[in-house]
C-alpha cells in the first residue's frame, strides 16, 4: 500500500505507463466498496479542471437521475497550454484514471465511460487505447470503455462543448440556462469529470477518506498536480499536497525564487504578485487575492519580463480561441487584445486605450454562453492589478525593457487563421 | 395586451449563442435593454416586479420581436 508522502498520482514515470499488471501491483486492485458515495463526500475533493466543484455533489446530482442509460466523461482534453497535467497523468499511470472513472460509473450508475483525448496528441491517444485494450482482455469488468479524440481547441474542453462533440461532433459550448446543469447526451444525463479527478477518486476508492486527508488543508484535502512554466530551467509538472506555500512549490521546481509574479489556474486565471507567494497553494486562502488554483497552471514570470507584454500575447490568443458564438467573446476579446497591445507599446493613445480597456471588461462579464469570455477578463482584471506599477509607467510612455528584449515566459501556441480552426 | 395581475418579478434573458445583435430588443424594451459598442443586448439583471406593467409589456415585445428567438422572460417568484 502506498504510504501518505507524496507522489500520490505520479506513481511511475511519464512517458512509460504502467501495465495493469504493474498497476495492480503498486496499487491494491480494486475492490469495490458500497459506501463509495459517502467515502467521496468525506473526502472533501474538489474537480481538478478548473472550476473546483465538490465531485461528491456532482456525483450525488447524477446518482439521483433517473434512468438506466448514463454517462462519465472523462475529460483529459487539456485545454490550457501551459497545462501538462492530464498528459503526464495519462503517460504515468493510465489505469489509475480509469479506475476512477469506473468507480464514478458505479456511483452514479452508468453503463459507458468515454475517455476524450485531443486528436493533435498522437503519443496519449496511444497510451490510453492501450491501456484500454488491456483491460478488455481481462474482461471481467462491467462497464464499457470507449476513447473518443476530439480537435484540440481551448474550449473544446468546456465539458458543454465536450458533450456537444459527442452528441453531434461540433465542440462548440452550449447555452445553459441554469447552473449547475445535468448535461445531456442523446438524452441521458452525462457527469463530466477532469482525469485528475478521476485519478484522485481512485484513490480515495481503495484506501478511503481519513486516508486521503492525511494530506491538504481541512478545506482541500490531498494533493494536487501542478505545471510549472515559465522562468524554470525545466517545464514539467510536479505533485504537490495542498496548502503548500507557492515559493516552496516553486523552489522545489527549481524556478526562480524571487520572481515578479505568477500566473496561477489557467490562461483564464489570475496573475499573483511575486509579493504574495508565501500563501498557501489552497482556494481558502487564495480567494483572498481573487486568485484560485484552477487547472494547476503556474507560470513564472522573471525579472526581466513585463506583465502587460504576456497579458497580452495571451490575450490575443485566448481571443482567437473564442468559438464565435456569442457576439460579447467573438468581438469583445480581440478588442480587449488590442487595448491591451497599445498599452504595452505606450504610444500616446495609450491613456485612451487604457480607459476603453477597463470599460470594455465590463461590457464583456458574465455575458457569454460559456465562462471563456469571464476567464479572460478576469485574467486582465488581475494584470491590471497585479502591474498597477508598471500600467503608470506605460502610461507615462516610458517604454519597457522588455519590449525590446524579446524574453517572453507564458507559452503561447501560434495563432491560427479564423478559417484554419477545426471544430469537428 | 392581457397582462394579469401576479406577484413576484420577472427577468429577461438572452441565448448568446442565438443571438445577433439585430438590436430589436433595444427597440422594444430601452427600459430593460441597452447595447454595447457591437450592437449586442445588455439585459438590466436587476428582477423588475410584474406590477411594473409597462416595463413587463415591452419585455413580452421583445420576446416577440427577436427574429432570433434568442430571448426569454423568467419569472422569479419571491419568497
Amino acid at each position: 500500500m502506498l504510504g501518505s508522502q507524496l507522489p500520490r498520482l505520479l506513481h511511475g514515470t511519464p512517458g512509460t505507463p504502467l501495465t495493469l499488471a504493474q498497476h495492480e501491483a503498486a496499487f491494491a486492485p480494486t475492490n469495490p466498496r458500497a459506501d463509495l458515495l459517502t467515502e467521496l463526500e468525506a473526502s472533501g475533493l474538489t474537480g481538478r479542471g478548473g472550476a473546483a466543484f465538490p465531485t461528491a455533489r456532482k456525483a450525488r446530482l447524477l446518482a439521483e437521475q433517473r434512468g438506466h442509460h448514463k454517462f462519465v466523461v472523462v475529460n483529459a482534453m487539456e485545454g490550457e497550454p501551459a497545462s501538462h497535467k492530464d498528459q503526464t497523468l495519462l503517460s504515468t499511470n493510465p489505469h489509475l484514471v480509469l479506475d476512477g472513472a469506473e468507480m464514478l460509473a458505479s456511483i452514479i450508475g452508468a453503463s459507458q465511460v468515454m475517455v476524450c483525448v485531443a486528436r493533435d496528441r498522437p503519443a496519449l491517444v496511444n497510451y490510453v487505447k492501450r491501456a484500454l485494450h488491456e483491460r478488455e482482455r481481462k474482461s471481467r469488468r462491467s462497464v464499457k470503455f470507449e476513447l473518443h479524440t476530439p480537435p484540440w481547441r481551448y474550449v473544446a474542453g468546456e465539458e458543454s462543448a465536450l458533450v456537444h462533440w459527442l452528441d453531434d461532433n461540433e465542440s462548440l459550448p452550449q447555452y445553459r440556462p441554469q447552473r449547475p446543469t445535468i448535461l445531456k447526451l442523446d438524452r441521458h444525463p452525462v457527469l463530466v469529470d477532469n482525469a485528475e479527478t478521476c485519478a484522485n477518486v481512485a484513490l480515495i476508492g481503495r484506501f478511503g477518506a481519513t486516508w486521503y486527508r492525511e494530506l491538504g488543508t481541512e478545506q482541500s484535502p490531498g494533493s494536487a498536480l501542478v505545471s510549472i512554466s515559465g522562468a524554470v530551467a525545466r517545464p514539467h509538472v510536479v505533485e504537490a499536497a495542498l496548502g503548500t506555500p507557492i515559493r516552496s512549490i516553486l523552489v522545489a521546481a527549481g524556478a526562480e525564487a524571487m520572481p515578479q509574479a505568477v500566473l496561477l489556474g489557467g490562461y483564464g486565471g489570475t496573475w499573483l504578485s511575486g509579493q504574495n507567494l508565501d500563501v498557501p497553494y489552497d482556494n481558502a486562502f487564495l480567494s483572498a487575492y481573487g486568485a484560485s488554483t484552477g487547472a494547476g497552471v503556474m507560470v513564472v514570470l522573471g525579472r526581466e519580463g513585463c506583465g502587460l507584454v504576456e497579458t497580452t500575447r495571451v490575450v490575443k490568443w485566448m481571443a482567437n480561441e473564442s468559438a464565435r458564438q456569442c457576439g460579447p467573446c467573438a468581438f469583445g476579446l480581440p478588442a480587449l487584445g488590442e487595448d491591451l497591445t497599445e498599452l504595452s507599446f505606450a504610444t500616446a493613445s495609450s491613456p485612451a486605450a487604457f480607459s476603453r480597456l477597463v470599460e470594455r471588461c465590463g461590457a464583456i462579464d458574465g455575458r457569454g454562453a460559456c465562462r471563456h469570455p469571464d476567464g479572460v477578463v478576469r485574467f486582465v482584471r488581475s494584470a491590471l492589478d497585479v502591474f498597477g506599477e508598471d500600467v503608470k509607467q506605460h502610461l507615462r510612455g516610458a517604454p519597457c525593457g522588455a519590449i525590446r528584449s524579446q524574453k517572453r515566459y507564458a507559452t503561447v501556441p501560434m495563432l491560427e487563421r479564423e478559417e484554419e480552426l477545426i471544430w469537428e | 395586451m392581457g397582462v394579469r395581475r401576479r406577484p413576484g418579478a420577472f427577468v429577461l434573458k438572452v441565448n448568446p449563442i442565438l443571438c445577433d445583435g439585430f438590436g430589436h430588443c433595444h427597440e422594444l424594451a430601452p427600459e430593460l435593454v441597452t447595447m454595447d459598442e457591437w450592437g449586442y443586448p445588455i439585459i438590466k439583471k436587476e428582477l423588475t416586479p410584474f406590477e411594473n406593467v409597462g416595463a413587463y409589456e415591452s419585455a413580452r415585445y421583445a420576446v416577440r420581436g427577436c427574429p432570433r428567438q434568442a430571448l426569454n422572460i423568467e419569472r422569479v417568484n419571491e419568497k
